[in-house]
């Protein structure tokens, strides 16, 4: 059995069973960097001392009886994790040389796990875009198909983990970015409940829709990832004081009984019809499976990406205001006075995507504007979570498509903001309302994955984890391979 | 909303954004279909609804004990910055 | 220049804004140190320097502080507050927003009153108390074209006091101003420290027509650190804005600076582009809840606020009113005479005149040395002894000052200098009479004028006879035995 073909499951009973030491399981995957990353560019940066060292310490621990289960596991972290001593770019120029002196919770967590970082992935620039093609260090490509983009923002995570550069990796999600991304290279990728992994050392985006989550091949490896990352953090005052379920034992709760809520918004919004029917045979495989079907309605879920599009660029012009030149990050050559130091700075070190959701937020943040649209996009964000609310009070987890296409060419939305957006329409809502959702690989379209998205009520990772591990106990779509990847 | 160009040069004044005479339009254009796009929320009914700024109804504020728990690494956070003098950060001169 | 309310027809219209740093040991938002003064940056944490991923959690002191302000003022204190952001640029906020409360303060609706010269009383509002973190400082004296900052005091607490445009006048202004430093010091919530910009003011100044009820527009004055400087800089702003009005001209709402050496105030270049700030609820922060139960332990720990303690003082020692206010000023300066008192036995006259030693000779050292109370050179129980040596008539009160003055500069206690220095006051009547009989034999010629209608020359045989007992006869004594002596 290859190495990179085994769950983390496998890798870690591999790994308990001395079949394979964590160095040669490092060394296994920094070999497939080394021969796959220049195709993807999948990576911004990668660290084999690093992972070399993390993998020495892992079999250390192992010989001396203190091994866990992802004692030795490597992975990759979306370059959003601050990480200490290894440079973190967010996928700008503005954080090109750019070395945190911190870890972020996540990261730390990670670590303090015995996982073996194998380095940080490439992103959309501070994790605004849905493609990665907004990033300072290049396009990532689909493993599916070069010619594709992965989707986004944690694109190059999403490369990584479908061409099983990484077992898995870190993502964040503010409006779908683990779970388009996850769908488009037919991976599995879950964003947990607002508050449930911190938030410390990511570097915000958006802060009230940011969520810290994991993109791996299974929904049972994302139960054992979201075991170790999330819990309460005291250095996030968002961040919830409520206990960590044994993610991995609820994989067993059986599907019989569970009531899945279609979304009748979900079968809107430009579901391109090759994607609709095979996130419909899915559903129908969760049925078989035991599971029943109800039909429920978020009236006001087309106007999540309106509303996401008021709310994210808002808190986002606020937060990238940091970034100023000053203390860390790109600065200007002889800046000729205080404002031109600001001006050139900023202009210089973001991309026309950041810049552009600056503007806007800062826009609709404005003096005469604010009511109009920030607070308007706040009482809609209000309602949409009132109605999601109401159908949890019927359905138990709710599903639909991640995303209303597979994989898009390169370049084919670039220009085109709007239509870029519309490809979060049905992900945005779970961030508006802080839900936990993920997305499982239910099929191909001309050999490009579709992703089946779950969305659950706060703190209900268990049920959407267990309800896709069900699915995929019966299918394997998940087990699949780039053909260039294998 | 249609932003004309001196909207969107008072917008990346107020950002601190240099944006170049070649940027301009084209942000003109994209800002005023935006806009134009997220104007479809005023067909929402929100007269009776509370703003929600935050996805987590119910949770209040934790506050921390009033402890001094860092300690001094002014060399190492200074690291990351372009220009330092005397454990300063320099900046052109400030007018106040 | 001088300036009153009413002169001219015009009425001037002055709310305040003060800003106080809080009195914690950590900042508001990180677990850094506040102190003053520390090497530049060694106090400005990963928080505090706004690094990319870090967030803020708002400590608990800070919050209790602001409470203990809100029910110490008679305020409304919110059950639910909110923290917010104020955008902007500038190189001493690093983050580029400053986290404050906008649209939902913690305290509203407060007042204070202030005594006004004539004596009156005049309650002014306090529309609102918020919480908010502290800039840094741009350092512009080195020698190039650069500013350096140091972001040592970023995040420090600051709650920010808004009253509401009540005060009519530069005197009223620094009375509310002065309460208000005597109150947030009483409360411990505030070290009150001008110089270090601990206790800082903004002043909204406007002028309009006695009997206009639409307000003239006004001019805020930043920053003016001691109440001197607060009330030149309201006198002189308000002279400026009657000067353009009558000339004719308008004013325009400005931010200005005052000039101390200049005695002027001039608009800021860094105020001069109207500010969009663009607050909008933190997302970093939730809602900050507090409940009944927790604002009434804040304020069963309330210390007596220095309006009921001058009430006491008045009617318990007898005290005039402004006495009684001089001397509550400071919880420390009362707790000091207050110590005094109750150590020489308080009955009426010896409160009257520890009142006297405390608001004069001992707070004159105190200023001149430059000291705080705490560090007084003399202790209430010293003062006590002294006190107690001019009542039984040891010495007189001429002569305490003398042993006072020693007191002070060697540490020393009042019996001891007295006893050293041999100061014991004379009252043997046999000893006084023999130095006045001395004084009258050198001078028959003083004697007979004097006895020939020369009154005035009674003074000189008192200074003759206090000088031949080294000024320790006991003067009423000595000026009654003297007459007798006197006496054709
Ligand atoms: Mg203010
Ligand atoms: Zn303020």
């Amino acid at each position: 059995m290859t190495l990179h073909t085994r769950s983390v499951a496998e890798l870690a009973a591999g790994l308990a069973a001395k079949d394979f030491s964590a160095v040669e399981l490092a060394q296994h995957y920094l070999a497939r960097i080394e021969a796959g990353n220049s195709a993807l560019n999948a990576f911004v940066t990668i660290t084999p001392e690093r992972a070399l060292a993390d993998a020495r310490r892992a079999d250390a621990a192992r010989a001396a009886g203190r091994a866990g289960p992802l004692t030795g596991v490597p992975l990759a972290h979306k370059d959003i994790f601050c990480t200490d001593g290894i440079r973190t770019t967010c996928g700008s120029r503005m954080l090109d040389t750019f070395v945190a002196p911190y870890d972020a919770t996540v990261a730390e967590r990670l670590q303090a796990a015995g996982t073996v970082l194998l380095g940080k992935t490439n992103m959309d620039e501070f994790a605004m875009g849905s493609s990665n093609e907004t990033s300072y260090y290049g396009v990532v490509r689909n493993p599916w198909n070069p010619q594709k983009v992965p989707g986004g923002s944690s694109g190059g995570s999403a490369a990584a983990v479908a061409a099983r550069l990484a077992p898995i990796a870190t993502g964040t999600d503010t409006g779908g970015s683990i779970r388009q991304p996850a769908a488009l290279v037919g991976i599995s990728g879950i964003k947990p409940t607002y508050g449930r992994v911190s938030r410390y050392g990511m570097v915000a985006f958006a802060s009230s829709l940011d969520q810290a989550g994991i993109l791996a091949p299974s929904a049972e490896d994302c139960a054992i990832l979201l075991g170790a990352m999330a819990g309460f953090d005291p250095r996030d005052s968002t961040s919830v004081n409520t206990p960590v379920p044994d993610y991995v034992a609820g994989l067993r709760a059986p599907l019989q009984g569970v009531r899945l809520g279609l979304l009748k918004e979900f079968l809107e919004g430009g579901l391109e019809a090759a994607t609709g029917a095979l996130v419909q045979a899915a559903i129908s495989r969760l049925q078989s499976l035991g599971a029943t079907l109800v039909d429920v309605s978020c009236p006001s879920l087309p106007l999540s990406v309106p509303a996401y599009y008021v709310v994210a660029p808002a808190e986002c012009s606020s937060n990238l205001s940091r970034f100023d030149g000053i203390r860390f990050g790109h600065r200007c050559k002889e800046p000729r006075d205080l404002l031109d130091l600001y001006r050139r700075s900023r202009g210089e070190g973001f991309g026309a995507e950041v810049k552009r959701r600056i503007m806007t937020g800062t826009y609709v943040l404005s003096a005469g504007y604010y009511d109009a649209y920030y607070l308007k996009a706040q009482k809609v964000r209000s309602l949409i979570s009132a109605e999601f609310k109401q159908a949890f009070t019927r359905a138990d987890v709710l599903v639909g498509p991640t995303a209303p296409t597979p994989a898009f060419d390169i370049g084919a939305k670039v220009d085109d903001p709007i239509t870029m957006y519309l490809n979060d329409i049905y992900t945005i809502g779970a961030n508006l309302a802080g839900l936990p959702a993920m997305s499982v690989p239910c099929g191909f379209v001309d050999g490009l994955p579709v992703g089946l998205q779950l969305v659950g009520p706060h703190f209900g990772e268990s049920r959407i984890l267990a309800a896709a591990h069900a699915y995929q106990s019966a299918t394997d779509f998940h087990r699949r391979l780039p053909p260039s990847f294998t | 909303m249609s932003l004309t160009r001196t909207d969107v040069e008072g917008i990346a004044h107020l950002a601190r954004l240099e944006i170049s005479e070649a940027e301009l339009p084209v942000y003109v254009a994209s800002l005023s279909k935006i806009l134009a796009f997220v104007e479809q929320l005023n067909a929402a009914d929100t007269a009776a609804v509370e703003p929600m700024a935050h996805p987590l109804e119910g949770e209040v504020q934790r506050l921390r004990p009033d402890t001094v728990t860092e300690r001094d690494q002014h060399e190492k956070y200074q690291a990351n910055a372009a220009e330092v003098a005397a454990g300063l950060y320099i900046v052109p001169k400030v007018i106040e | 220049m001088s300036s009153v309310a009413g002169r001219g027809g015009w009425e001037v219209v002055i709310g305040l804004e003060t800003h106080a740093q809080l009195a914690t040991k950590s900042k508001i938002f990180s677990g850094s140190a506040t102190a003053y003064g520390a090497v530049p940056n060694s106090q400005a944490n990963l928080v505090d320097l706004g690094y990319p991923g870090v967030l803020p959690v708002l400590n608990g002191e800070a919050v209790r502080m602001a409470v203990k302000f809100g029910v110490a003022t008679g305020a409304t204190v919110a059950p639910r507050s909110v923290f917010a952001r104020k955008n902007y640029f500038y190189p001493d906020l690093p983050k580029g927003y400053q986290i404050s409360q906008y649209e939902r303060p913690i305290v509203e609706h407060g007042s204070l009153e202030i005594v006004l010269d004539d004596g009156t009383r005049k309650a002014i509002g306090i529309t609102r108390a918020h919480l908010e973190e502290d800039a840094g400082k741009s350092l512009h004296d080195g020698p190039t074209n650069a500013s350096g900052i140091d972001l040592n005091r970023a995040g420090t607490p600051l709650l920010e006091i808004v009253s509401e445009p009540d005060l009519r006048s530069a005197r009223e202004a620094v009375a509310y101003m002065k309460k208000l430093h005597t109150l947030v010091r009483y409360l411990e919530i505030c070290d009150g420290n001008m110089q270090e910009g601990s206790f800082r003011c903004d002043a909204n100044v406007s002028v309009r027509r006695a009997g206009a009820t639409k307000l003239g527009t006004r001019c805020e004055i930043k920053n003016v650190n001691s109440f001197r400087y607060v009330e030149k800089a309201i006198n002189y702003e308000i002279g400026r804005q009657i000067a353009v009005l009558e000339r004719g001209g308008s004013i325009t709402q400005q931010t200005r600076l005052y000039d101390a050496g200049k005695d002027e105030t001039r608009p800021m270049r860094s105020k001069e582009e109207a500010n969009d700030y663009r607050y909008f609820p933190d997302p970093d922060l939730l809602p900050v809840a507090l409940d009944q139960a927790f604002i009434d332990a804040v304020r069963a720990t309330l210390p007596e606020l220095p309006d009921e303690k001058a009430a006491r003082f008045a009617q318990s020692y007898g005290l005039q009113a402004y006495d009684a206010g001089v001397l509550t000023s400071s919880r420390e300066l009362a707790e000091y005479y207050e110590a005094a008192v109750r150590s020489v036995g308080a009955d009426a006259a010896a409160a009257k005149l520890a009142a006297n030693w405390v608001m004069g000779d001992w707070s004159a050292f105190l200023n001149r040395d430059g000291l705080e109370v705490g560090a007084a050179k003399v202790s209430a129980a010293g003062l006590a002894g002294l006190l107690r040596r001019i009542i039984d008539a040891t010495i007189s009160g001429k002569i305490a000052k003398e042993v006072f003055e020693t007191m002070w500069a060697e540490g020393l206690e009042a019996d001891a200098v007295i006893a050293a220095k041999g100061l014991r006051q004379i009252t043997d009547v046999a000893a006084i009479e023999a130095a006045i009989d001395a004084v009258l034999a050198a001078n028959p010629r003083q004697l007979a004028d004097y006895r020939s209608g020369k009154d005035k020359l009674f003074g000189f045989f008192v200074g003759q006879a206090m000088k031949a007992t080294h000024g320790k006869a006991n003067p009423a004594q000595l000026n009654e035995l003297l007459k007798k002596k006197l006496a054709p």
